[in-house]
Parts: structure tokens; sequence; C-alpha cells
């Protein structure tokens, strides 16, 4: 049936034809939904892990088990699966096992534009780049069978542009893959030296054999057209090269984009005048093409940096610009912002405010950088807010008031071990949770703080208290951050005392279903004297008109935080049940 | 055929999800290939949005870039003069005129430009501006802003008006098609 799919759909579905049983991910823009839509079919289980070297290791367990597996992660969470993913591939697989990762190039939501690809080749285990949705289904379902005739692991490299395109994909019915027979057999599976040494060579001898399928297989293709350029090119850049060139030149798509083939390669560039590469982020096909000997163009013509186009095609090949309108009009920047309502403001007021520096993490959180609240001072990856503030205190040794703050789903991903280190090294550090009950940033997902599973059913809860009590912190204490008071009050008293501390600001994201809102506050005319102290809180339901502040119905959810800062008692709010 | 290119520009939170889902449902009944591209994650918290649909025979890019695209519908006046150099020669924009600040105005460091649309007829560019927020609360919703701005744009292209409003009837929930087609057929009634 024919159906107009995103490409994170279009994976989805392939891996469930495909015979999947099991998905463990942790969630993660642009890679999300490929987990989301399997989650929706009941016959296989699937499975919010908190983190992602969890949900590799996950995935190779229910392979060793002998069924087909999957995790879906972001380019960055490969780094944190990097650990079993190069030890997979020595011990390949028993049932197929697929791993889908999903690039950012031009950073859309993301704090690098990492290429994926040097995984596959430093791991040395194949990758497909699919280029449509249409390929993202055909990849995906033919990827476990790749897997297990290889016996490796196999990536599944999608990006921004491909993850979250729809176009259309004639989708089929799922064919059964039985689950293998366990057999113990550790030469393949236990990797201790010894075993390991040995599986060496059959990784080298394997890339060798997925080269030579990689010449002639279906995933890579010549279109000739005109022979004065030939493009080598896969995934979003082919289709910006067939838009801006057409037929006037010839095309080799490649859908494996590891190993790359030789003769392919070599063959092609032969029947060209001039061959050129056009590949986003690294350089990594052209590299292959020089060590054949191929005077390949490639990235002294294309930018290594962001995301290409059409029109970068169109510009740097044929030289020509676009005609375009122009306005004679400077538009203000509209980057995203926090929520009106959004629990993580007070506390955010609450240590701007007091000037504490303040090591962020990877969320909806990281917007409390921007103006005005201007609250943060790093950002490097999930995790590293906490076992950062210990190497900053380190440092500092108690000259400034610091603190950390990490969201309750980035805490269960990698904030408990930094916080172990905190407890057990012994600095004076301030951990702040800013617990909203989900993971909020990729679009509310369960996580095992919130007590329920993938499908919105019960489970197990991890209570953040117990556990900050159980790695050894004495002070933990819970606010709530619609209480400007009482977060000022708790950040004042925790940065002050000579031992580590946890503070637990918990308010459940104000997006969720379930959160019951107020009715919204106005501004009194009369008492508004004009001097935009509720603006330093850069709520986007509060704008200023007529040297007055004024509040969008519309937006406000009557959180009162406003009404907290105001000294004249101008924000009113309507008599409340 | 040529590909016909279609952006859909807003800010985060008003809806232009599912106007692009409609559309793109659509125009695969209608049998064109389609290619429908936008962005997830952080550009979702009130930030400037922006949704790429194209359609014709064979669709390759899926996204738009400068000069491309035959039409533009702004569901914010500020995003339409933010996108207009990806606007083609002769093509059309239609604008909500609905002004939403974005945070640097909010915070007093940048002004909300005064004359965006005299200055978009200035340059002499096709412009059909309409006041889709009161449509959207005529229909029953300050949400429906979306389906009012699909109404005017099934003005420029030439699909019958029956399939846009059965193209509501799956692409909403049941509870909000009356709702949704009034708004639609507000939208198109104007002009």
């Amino acid at each position: 049936m024919k159906k107009l799919l995103i490409g994170n759909e279009a994976v989805a579905r392939g891996l469930y034809e495909g015979g999947i049983k099991v998905v463990s991910s942790y969630p993660g823009t642009p890679s999300t939904e490929i987990t989301e839509f399997l989650s929706k079919y009941d016959d296989i289980h699937s499975e919010w892990a908190p983190n992602e070297k969890v949900a590799a290791e996950v995935a190779f367990g229910a392979s060793l088990a002998g069924a087909r597996s999957v995790c879906a992660m972001k380019h960055v969470g490969l780094n944190v699966a990097a650990d079993p993913l190069f030890t997979l591939s020595y011990t390949g697989v028993t049932g197929g096992l697929v791993i889908c990762v999903a690039d950012d190039p031009a950073m859309h939501s993301s704090q690098n534009e990492q290429d994926s690809r040097h995984y596959a080749i430093a791991a040395k285990v194949p990758m497909l780049e699919p280029a449509d949705s249409e390929e993202c289904y055909r990849f995906a379902k033919d990827a476990f069978e790749l897997s297990e005739k290889f016996d490796t692991p196999v990536l599944l490299r999608m990006c921004t542009r491909i993850a979250h395109s729809q176009s259309v994909v004639d989708t089929g019915e799922r064919k059964e893959a039985p689950v293998k027979p366990y057999v113990k057999n550790g030469e393949k599976y236990i990797m201790m030296p010894a075993f390991a040494k040995k599986r060496h060579p059959i990784v080298e001898a394997r890339t060798e054999a997925i080269t030579e399928f990689a010449e002639s297989c279906p995933y890579n293709k010549i279109e000739w057209g005109g022979k004065d350029i030939g493009i080598i090119t896969s995934g979003s850049c082919y289709q910006y090269v067939k838009e801006a060139l057409g037929d006037t030149v010839s095309v080799l798509k490649l859908g494996i984009v590891n190993p790359l083939p030789r003769k392919l390669i070599l063959d092609f560039a032969s029947k060209v005048r001039r061959v050129i590469v056009i590949e986003e982020l690294d350089g990594i096909i052209e590299t292959h093409c020089r060590t054949l000997g191929i005077e390949a163009e490639g990235k002294s013509l294309f930018t290594p940096i962001g995301e290409y186009s059409q029109k970068t095609v169109s510009e740097i090949i044929l030289g020509k610009s676009p005609e375009k309108p122009t306005l004679n009009e400077s538009v203000p920047a509209r980057p995203p912002m926090m929520c009106a309502g959004c629990p993580h403001r007070g506390m955010f007021y609450a240590l701007s405010k007091n000037k504490i520096t303040v090591l962020g993490d990877i969320g909806c959180y990281t917007l409390g950088a921007q103006a005005p609240l201007c609250a943060l001072d790093s950002t490097l990856c999930m995790g590293a807010s906490v076992s950062g503030l210990h190497g900053f205190n380190l440092v500092d040794g108690g000259k400034s008031r610091t603190a950390c703050v990490i969201g309750d789903s980035t805490f269960m991903h990698s904030g408990m071990t930094g916080l172990v280190n905190i407890s057990y090294n012994a600095t004076n550090s301030t951990v702040i949770i800013l617990d909203n009950s989900i993971t909020g940033m990729t679009g509310h997902q369960q996580n095992p703080t919130t007590g329920y599973n993938i499908k919105g059913d019960p489970a197990a809860k991890v209570d953040l208290e117990a556990l900050c009590h159980a790695i050894g912190i004495n002070h933990v204490r819970v606010v709530d951050p619609y209480n400007i008071e009482e977060c000022e009050k708790a950040v004042l008293e925790e940065t002050e005392i000579a031992e580590p501390s946890v503070i637990i600001s918990r308010r459940p994201c104000v997006l969720l279903k379930y959160v019951k809102t107020q009715s919204p506050v106005t501004v009194d005319n009369g008492k508004c004297r004009g001097c935009r102290k509720c603006m330093t809180l850069g709520c986007p339901a509060i704008s200023f008109k007529n040297k007055k502040a004024v509040i969008d119905h519309t937006l406000c959810v009557g959180c009162d935080v406003c009404k907290q800062l105001c000294h004249f008692g101008a924000i009113e709010s309507e008599e409340r049940k | 055929m040529k590909t016909t290119s279609i952006m859909i520009v807003g800010v985060g939170g008003q809806g232009t999800l599912l106007a692009s889902k409609l559309l793109g449902k659509l125009l695969l009944d209608e049998g064109y290939d389609v290619k429908v591209s936008e962005v997830h994650g952080m550009s979702q918290r009130g930030g400037s949005v922006v949704t790429y649909v194209r359609y014709g025979e064979k669709v390759y890019s899926p996204v738009i870039t400068e000069g491309e695209a035959d039409y533009i519908v702004s569901f914010e006046k500020l995003e339409a003069a933010r996108y207009l150099s990806c606007l083609a020669k002769n093509g059309q924009i239609i604008v909500n005129t609905q002004e939403i600040d974005p945070m640097p105005v909010i915070t007093g460091n940048a002004e909300y430009p005064s004359d965006i649309l005299e200055k978009i007829k200035a340059a002499a560019i096709k412009l059909d501006a309409l006041d889709a927020l009161t449509l959207a609360e005529q229909a029953g919703s300050s949400k429906a802003v979306n389906i009012v701005l699909m109404g005017r744009l099934a003005h420029y292209l030439g699909i019958e008006k029956e399939k846009w409003l059965s193209a509501i009837e799956t692409s909403v929930k049941p509870a909000f098609v009356e709702l949704n087609k009034k708004a639609f057929e507000l939208g198109y009634a104007q002009k």
C-alpha cells in the first residue's frame, strides 16, 4: 500500500516487516520516531533504555539469544554506544542486529555535527545510507539478512533530511524470522584476548567479502548521463544532485557507505572526464577515491560544515546563483525558548539572580542559556554537568557559588555516575535535578523516573531521593520551581554547606496532557510601573506595549511565577477554585 | 511536469505540521509524487518553523531554497519577511496578519518591524494577506488558523474544494471535523 511516511517511520516499517523481535533505544533527535513507531507494534518488544550503551547491549543480548534486534540513536548517542559497537564487530551476531544512527548536519537539534561514517570505518562494520523513505524502508528490511549473511552488526545511517522528510513508500507484509536456537559458543562470544585474537582476522576477511558484495549489490547504482562530470554521492546529497543537475551528469549513488567498493568506483571514474564527490560533512568517499589513485574533487569545492541543498550544488557546479526577492528590513531572530509555564524557568531565575556558576546539560533546559536568563556556563554532552561540576570545584575550591542542572532523563542516562564520583571523591558540589517527569526535548518519552514504560503502562519508578541517599548524599531536598523564594533559599543554603548536596526541582512539564493549568494572570495597568521586572523571566506570554507589561491570555497558563516578582502587585490572577 | 514547491512557515506551536500533513495526503491522493520535509525537536519550542511541501511527477530534493517557492504560506507576519528570499519569480505569498513577538522583541533588544506588508507589496510581490486568527475564532477555535490558511491556499492550487474537505475528514479527529471544515470555508471564501 502506498503511503507518505517520514524516513523514521519507513525505517520502523522496514524493520518490522524484516522480522524484528526486540528494539531498545534512547531517544535523540532526529532518530526518536524509529522506536516510537516500532512501539506501536504489539507483537515485538520495544523499550526505552536509560542510555544508548545499555540499548546497544540489550540488542546484543537479544541477538545472542537468536532474535533479530535493533537499537536506534542520534549521532552523539553512538559515542555512548561505541564501546559495545567495537567489540560487537568481533563477536558478530546470531539474530540479525541493526543499529540505526541519525546524523544532524547543520545541528538543527544537536551539540555537534560529527559524521557517523567514521564509526563504521573504525569498528569495521557495514553501513547503509538511504536517500528517501522508500530506501529507508527497503534498506531497513534487508539489513537483518545482510547482518546474518556476513555475521556482523549493520549500521543504518540517517540524517535529519531523510529521517524527517516524508516521501512515498509502498509497504508490504511482515515476514516472521524464527528465533535461532541458542548454542553456547565461547570462542565467538567471549571476547578475552585468546578468543578476540582469533576473531580479528575474521573481521578483516569479512570486510573484504562485504567490499566484494558492494561492487555489484543493488544498493550501489550508476545513472549514466553527461560524461563530462561524474558525481559520486550518497543519501540526501543524491537528491540535491539530481534536482540541480538532472541527467547532465553521470551519478554513482552509493547505498553502502562502508566498506566502499573499489572496482565499481574505478570503472565509473574511467568513463567520465571529471570526478566530483558530493558528501555532507567529512570527505570520506573522496579520500577513498584518492587512495584508489583517482583525482577526485570534493572538499576543495564543498564545505565540511552544515547541510547542502540543490542551491549548494547548483552554485558550485554550475556557477548559478538564484534570482530571489529581497526586502530591505532587518528581521529579528526567533530562537526556540522555554514554554510559558515551563517549570525550569523559576529555578533558572533563582540561579541567574544569585549569579551562580551553572554547568548545564542536554535537554529543554539548555534553553536556560539564552537571554534574558543567561543562566548557564557550559553544555558539553549528556551527564557532563555533574562530572564537570566536580572538576570545576576541585580547581575553584569554593571561591564561587557553583551548581549544575540536569534533567530527570539525562540524570538516568549518565548523571548518576557523576554523582557517585562527587560523593566518593568529595567536593562540595550542588547538583540540581530538574525533574519534569518526562524526557522533554525529544517530544515526551517515558524514562525510568516517570513510572511508565514506552507503551504508557505502569512500570517500576526510580526513587530519586532514595537513589541520591544511597549514593552517599546526605543533603537531598525537593523544591517546587513555581515557588521562587523556595528555589532561592534552597540554592543559597545548599551551595553554602561544606558537603555535597542535591536539589530536586520537581514539577511535571506543562505540556503533559495530565497537567492541569490555571487561568491566566492579567496586568493591572494602573498598578504597573513599567519596571520590566517580569520581563527578566523571558516568558513568551509576557510582552511590553506602551510602557506596560502585557500578558497573552492564549499562552499564559497561570504559573504565577511573574506574579511573585512584581513589587507593585500589578499582576493579578482570577479567583481560582 | 515541473515540480511545485510550497513553503509553510510560522512559529512553533501554530499547527504548521497538521497543515502539511493535510496537504501531503491530498497531493498523494491526487496521484503526485510528494515530499514533505520539516525539522522536529529544538525548533518546536516557539522558534521559527518551516515545512517544505513539493509535488510533481518525480520529486528529488525534500527542501526548498532561495528563489524556488511557488507559494509561501506564512502563519505569522514576521516569518513572511524571514523566508521571502525563498519565493520564486512570480511566486505567490499568503500571509496571516497575526503578530507574535519573538524573544529579542520581548526582551527589548529588537523592534517588531512595523510595515512588513507594505514593504512586501512595494517589492512587487504577489501578496494575499488575511486575518486568519479572527476567521479561526469565528470558526470556533484560535487553533484553526492552519486550516483557514489551507482554505486560502486551496484557491491557487486548482484542486477541487470537495477533495480538500474529504482530506480534512481523514486528517483530523472526528470531534474537530466540523470546526475545521468551517475554518477551511472561511479561508476559502476570502477574496
